[in-house]
């Protein structure tokens, strides 16, 4: 993708938008958010739990991870800016008892350091728990840090647990639950200012479970973190317009909820439509359609996600809208599609 | 067996050394090949290493008081899996499962597979950055118990190790002792070739550790840089160069170019057997 000229006339009305930076918020303007829920549940849960260690490679103020750090600044590791040492290292501590959640930006822990994280830690099972923030696109950096692809790399190990949650009262409700899990957990991580969503629907993070947030006849969303913040809010534009639709929450693509996909999609006359924030391949969307092909269950399918390619730098809103997943994208597609 | 002291004289460790080779040897009959030259290369290192430094019990691979040992360069199983048998940790009668299907002995050495492996290796590169956070983890709980971690020359092109020599020397653990077996051989040829990586020993020093470089089949040698390793009281992590022979006991495979991985005839597996009972005698 190659960069539009902003010196068109239908841009020269709109304010010039900068490049999102790392500390920008994907929060949309006016949105309710909650600062820093995963540093900040991580201290609650380790105040508990002795053996909790946090790790990171020079990105612990960029993974909310400086929260843990100054509140046990001995059970904080900085591993300097080296990844694979960082999912070695973890995956010794863990050997020795310990619980490592390890922090570093989604590109460099399933693209730098797979290796490490496949053999030292999935391959012998190890109990570390790795958080990754710029998950999919929620950077503007270009491909160097937007991480399109990291839901398809992880969920190809055995023995991975891969989440994707939604927002900050999810991310809240997660961190306990996978500190519990015994095994590896992949899980993506919005930081800073997150937006709150989930409250008013009375959701509840449980592991491996899809959740329907709300009914609809004509539509049914089957998303998972950030799209399905969007995913909601274009069933509620979409009202406007006389299409109702239904919103499935799978939060956890590894292991995938199949029974509660499959029984959802059975419902007749309804399109469905997988949203997620992740390349079209190897995520949430392919996932979800083989689940149903191997349960022949066959209703009208379309997916939203990001392109086969090498993404551009910018602004989120900018880009969020030329890729497709941007709530009033979604809610065109959807309209095109019905 | 969980004293050290108590192993030292008897049997002695040129015995100890020896079984280990054998054991090996015989491995390497079962399945015609192997890794078996860098078995011989690295026995001695692996007797005074199981029989003389390390603090273990046959009985419990898992006690929590043992010294670790990660074996980075998984293609040494076949090395390991010796010792292990000779320390009493896997039977002998195993021997003859090596390397085929469902045995405990795999080619390639897994955390998983066999009792007293502490890492699944094979991928090089990661033995030294799981033996930092081994050792931390150690420093956490206030154990005693020291990490051993043994690679090879040509692990060092890996980047990962040179991350993690920087990070052992800048947590000051004292409790690593890492062994690389310089026998100057990797897959494609002589390793000094494949990537130049002297003066190691300096490089070390310069990266704040406590380095010995030593004849890695001289016993004695060996034997006074573990001693030395272990008692030496600088705050920083400890490292044995070990210069070996490829083939090491074995006058015929010594000799042998291309050995990296050996294929060996059928009839000279005896050859091999009578060789090293020859060096044993004299």
């Amino acid at each position: 993708m190659k960069p539009v000229s902003n010196t068109t006339s239908s841009t020269a009305a709109k304010p010039r938008l900068t490049t999102s930076a790392m500390i920008a918020s994907i929060a949309a303007e006016g949105q309710r958010t909650k600062p820093a829920p995963f540093g900040h549940a991580l201290i609650e849960v380790a105040r508990q739990r002795p053996d909790i260690v946090g790790m990171t490679a020079d990105l612990g103020k960029y993974t909310d991870l400086h929260i843990f750090a100054k509140e046990f600044p001995d059970r904080y590791y900085q591993m300097g800016m080296a990844e694979q040492l960082l999912f070695g290292a973890a995956s010794g501590l863990a050997a020795e008892g310990f619980t490592p959640f390890v922090t570093t930006y989604a590109v460099f822990a399933s693209r730098r350091a797979y290796d490490f994280i496949h053999q030292t830690i999935a391959e012998e099972d190890r109990n570390v728990k790795i958080a990754c923030a710029l998950p999919g696109l929620t950077s503007g950096y270009g491909p160097s840090h937007q991480a399109a692809e990291d839901l398809a790399l992880l969920r190809a190990m055995p023995n991975m647990t891969v989440i994707d949650p939604c927002d900050a009262h999810e991310i809240e409700q997660a961190v306990p639950v996978i500190a519990a899990h015994q095994g590896p957990v992949y899980m993506r991580l919005l930081r800073g200012q997150v937006p709150l969503v989930l409250d008013e629907y009375g959701y509840k993070f449980e592991l491996g479970k899809a959740k329907q947030l709300r009914d609809g006849a004509d539509v049914l969303f089957i998303s998972s973190g950030l799209l399905t913040m969007r995913a909601l809010e274009a069933a509620k534009q979409l009202e406007a317009d006389r299409i109702s639709a239904a919103v499935l929450h799978v939060p956890t693509i590894k292991p995938l909820d199949v029974e509660t996909i499959v029984e959802t999609c059975r419902k007749p006359g309804r399109l469905v439509v997988v949203a997620e924030n992740h390349t079209v391949i190897g995520g949430l969307g392919e996932a979800v359609a083989a689940a149903l092909m191997r349960a022949r269950v066959h209703p009208a399918f379309h997916h939203i996600g990001l392109p086969d390619e090498f993404l551009a730098a910018g602004a989120l809103p900018t880009l969020h809208d030329r890729y497709g997943i941007s709530t009033e994208a979604i809610c065109a597609s959807v309209k095109k599609w019905r | 067996m969980e004293d050290a002291a108590s192993r030292i004289n008897e049997p002695s460790l040129a015995e100890r050394a020896y079984r280990i080779r054998r054991n090996a040897v015989r491995m390497g009959e079962v399945q015609g090949q192997g890794y078996i030259a860098q078995a011989l290369d690295i026995a001695d290192v692996l007797a005074v290493a199981y029989f003389h430094a390390m603090r273990y019990r046959p009985e419990d691979p898992a006690w929590e008081k043992r010294d670790r040992f990660l074996l980075s360069n998984g293609h040494y199983a076949i090395a390991l899996y010796a010792a292990l048998i000779e320390a009493g940790i896997v039977p002998e009668a195993e021997l003859e499962t090596y390397g085929f299907d469902d045995s405990r002995l795999p080619m390639s050495g897994m955390a998983s597979y066999t009792p007293g492996m502490e890492m699944s290796g094979g991928s090089l590169g990661l033995g030294l950055s799981i033996a930092v956070g081994m050792c931390l983890g150690l420093k956490r709980k206030g154990s005693d118990s020291r990490v051993y971690t043994l690679f090879s020359d040509g692990e060092l092109d890996e980047g990962s190790k040179w991350e993690a020599m920087m990070s052992a020397a800048h947590y000051n653990l004292d409790n690593l002792i890492a062994i690389v077996d310089v026998n100057n051989q990797q897959a494609d040829g002589p390793s000094k070739q494949m990537m130049g990586f002297e003066p190691l020993a300096d490089k070390m020093r310069a990266f704040g550790w406590f380095v010995q470089r030593v004849d890695g089949n001289d016993l004695n040698a060996v034997v006074a840089a573990f001693d030395a390793a272990r008692t030496h009281e600088g705050a920083r992590p400890r490292m044995i160069i070990a210069d070996t022979l490829m083939g090491k006991g074995i006058p015929f495979l010594e000799a042998r170019e291309r050995n990296h991985f050996m294929r060996v005839d059928a009839h000279e597996w005896k050859l091999a057997l009578e060789a090293l009972d020859e060096g044993r005698r004299a």
